[in-house]
């Protein structure tokens, strides 16, 4: 039987209260919201470095926390393995101390390193190695407590934006062969979407959406969750148009966009930048919805390139982006179907 | 850089302070002889003196050690009601006059003080004995251990104590395996401060424990009791403590560029074997 890893959590933070539960099967469940949030929070409240003014945590049939029963296991009673942001590796200890401080068993050590990829590191010391290093200590150090729950902070912020694409499709793998309830918290949806199997929209203490990766893209609940993922916004105000159509006259007079989605009142539109594409002239094909506006800035990304068209984003690859021979300042216009303009309505 | 009036005016009021720090300690060596300095050393007063203050300063060390480090410990890592209170309680032996910290040791310790019958009544005598020579030392100098060490403690990450509890340890464990190694260099450097402090102790002792040669004449007394008897002997002793103060007030500023600087040398040493 999968054993779950329970917890709701009430408590009082500086601007507004952490009300958070979740239950977590053997999987990887990611938290993402901006920072300020109450990540970090839920995270030491479970791990039992913070004590919630109410709450229950629950391993199993183990009870780790009840305020009602006054219930309160120090962190050393509880199995859990905590990866901190900044790692938090001791700096007196080289990597074997590090790994072998918390060790149910100094057996599993050799191995943990060995399955890490830290052997030939033992001796070093925590301020000889690299970032990814680093982490890959922090986490083999958790682990070697053999811990029944692995929890991780940022683990991707505190390296640089090179070694963190690799480091995380690494930590991907590592996290899906674990088969243990992990939950980690991150301020960067990517992250997060390549990291979990389920994804957790943290606004304000709160849980905004939680599901699959896929389904906050495909069906974001609110233009909050909408944005966070990575879609455009536009705000405007919805009326019943022609052909069963839903007409979105957008604010400061922009014009008019269409959607397939029903909606009455003031709504966002979002629309993700990979579902726009770019063109000289408006196109004759089945897009609805087309904006003209100069361009104001071009990014590349490998083999893609972001534009910035008027308010929105657009994504298209290296290559159309060359063909169309796109420049700042020049107008081009933005087009996006109707199908693909979802109406969310807007933050209370 | 020209040389303006106010760099000027800088430089003097810096060479004259240094002036006069400096004169008195060159004094002591220059109106010595060598053979006096030996003659001195070797009298009965600077054996006796010194063999009380080795022994009583080794004692205060390690009660101050041993009490003051918990006490940091608690100070550091605890917020409560009333922390400040108490740490002004621990300072203040800082500010207080020696004199009077030695007429309160003896209103407390002494025959016919507040704890005087307890003792009595166990047969243990206090005052005037080589007991109040260290509960006087101890009493002026660990202020200067117990603050360095809280800040020391302070300095320690909270997230590697998290992490140590995260990773099963308890606070005891947490305590002896994480804080105390990352805080040693800090209490090092504090220990060496109160053992200066302890090593010229003066006006604590000669109220609380007198002047008794070989039972509580330190050498800071023998200093004093030498001076109309034989000037050149308390030179001699004079000389000795300038040497000793200033080898303690070396080795509390160097512990930690030493300890910086042996955690780099261990870095250039084991790169190679990183980079394999």
């Amino acid at each position: 039987m999968e054993t779950v890893l329970h917890f709701d959590l009430d408590h009082g933070l500086r601007t507004f209260r952490l009300s958070v539960a979740l239950e977590i099967g053997a999987e990887t469940v990611a938290l993402v919201g901006p920072s300020g949030a109450g990540k970090s929070s839920i995270l030491r409240a479970v791990a039992g470095l913070l004590r919630p003014e109410r709450g229950v945590v629950r391993y199993g049939a183990e009870t780790w926390l009840d305020t009602a029963r006054g219930v309160d296991l120090p962190p050393e009673r509880r199995r859990v393995g905590l990866v901190f942001q900044e790692y938090a590796l001791f700096p007196h200890l080289d990597v074997l101390g590090n790994v072998a401080f918390g060790a149910t068993d100094r057996r599993v050590v050799p191995e943990l390193l060995e399955r890490l990829r830290i052997g030939s590191l033992a001796r070093a010391r925590p301020s000889e190695i690299s970032g990814g290093e680093r982490q890959r200590v922090a986490i083999a150090r958790a682990l070697a407590r053999e811990p029944d729950v692995l929890l991780l902070d940022e683990p991707l912020s505190a390296l640089d934006a090179h070694t963190r694409v690799a480091v995380r499709a690494e930590l991907h793998e590592f996290l899906a062969d674990l088969r243990m309830p992990t939950l980690l918290v991150t301020h960067d949806f990517e992250d997060a979407a390549t990291l979990a199997d389920r994804v957790g929209v943290l606004v304000e203490g709160r849980i905004l959406q939680l599901g699959s990766p896929e389904e906050l893209v495909a069906s974001p609940s609110n233009s909050f969750v909408a944005s966070f993922t990575g879609a455009n916004l536009l705000v405007g105000s919805a009326v019943a148009g022609r052909d069963g159509l839903t007409e979105v006259v957008l604010e400061n007079g922009a014009g008019s966009l269409w959607s397939t989605a029903a909606a009455t009142g003031r709504v966002a539109v979002a629309v993700y930048p990979w579902e726009v594409s770019l063109s000289r002239k408006a196109p004759d094909d089945s897009a609805v919805n087309h904006l003209r506006a100069p361009v104001a800035s071009l990014v590349p990304l490998g083999n893609r390139v972001r534009v910035r068209v008027g308010p929105i984003t657009a994504e298209v690859t290296a290559s159309s982006a060359a063909r169309l021979g796109l420049r700042e300042g020049e107008v081009v216009v933005a087009s996006f179907k109707a199908t693909g303009a979802r109406l969310l309505p807007l933050d209370a | 850089m020209r040389a303006t009036p106010f760099g000027v005016g800088l430089v003097a009021a810096t060479a004259l302070s240094l002036g006069f720090l400096l004169l008195p300690i060159v004094a002591i060596f220059t109106e010595l002889s060598l053979t006096e300095l030996r003659d001195g050393l070797t009298s009965d007063v600077a054996r006796d003196a010194l063999r009380v203050t080795a022994e009583t300063n080794l004692v205060a060390m390690a009660l101050i050690i041993a009490f003051g480090t918990p006490t940091a410990y608690l100070l550091a890592t605890r917020r409560f009601r009333g922390r400040a209170l108490l740490v002004t309680v621990v300072e203040l032996p800082l500010v207080l006059p020696p004199a009077v910290a030695g007429i309160g040791l003896l209103a407390a310790f002494g025959r016919l003080g507040l704890l005087g019958g307890t003792f009595e009544t166990l047969g243990v005598e206090i005052a005037f004995t080589k007991i109040a020579v260290i509960l006087a030392v101890t009493f002026v100098a660990s202020p200067f251990y117990v603050r360095t060490a809280v800040a020391a403690f302070e300095s320690v990450d909270s997230d590697l104590v998290a992490a140590s509890r995260t990773l099963g340890a308890g606070p005891g464990r947490t305590f002896a395996r994480v804080a105390l190694p990352l805080a040693s260099g800090g209490l090092g450097a504090g220990a060496a401060l109160a053992f200066a402090r302890g090593l010229g102790e003066f006006g604590a002792t000669i109220m609380f424990a007198g002047s008794l040669q070989g039972v509580t004449q330190t050498l800071s007394l023998a200093v004093y009791q030498e001076f109309d008897v034989a000037f050149a002997n308390a030179l001699a002793i004079g000389a000795l403590l300038v040497v000793a103060s200033a080898l303690v007030l070396l080795t509390a500023k160097l512990i930690p560029v030493w300890r910086r600087f042996s955690t780099s040398t261990s870095t250039t040493v084991s790169a190679p074997s990183v980079s394999r």
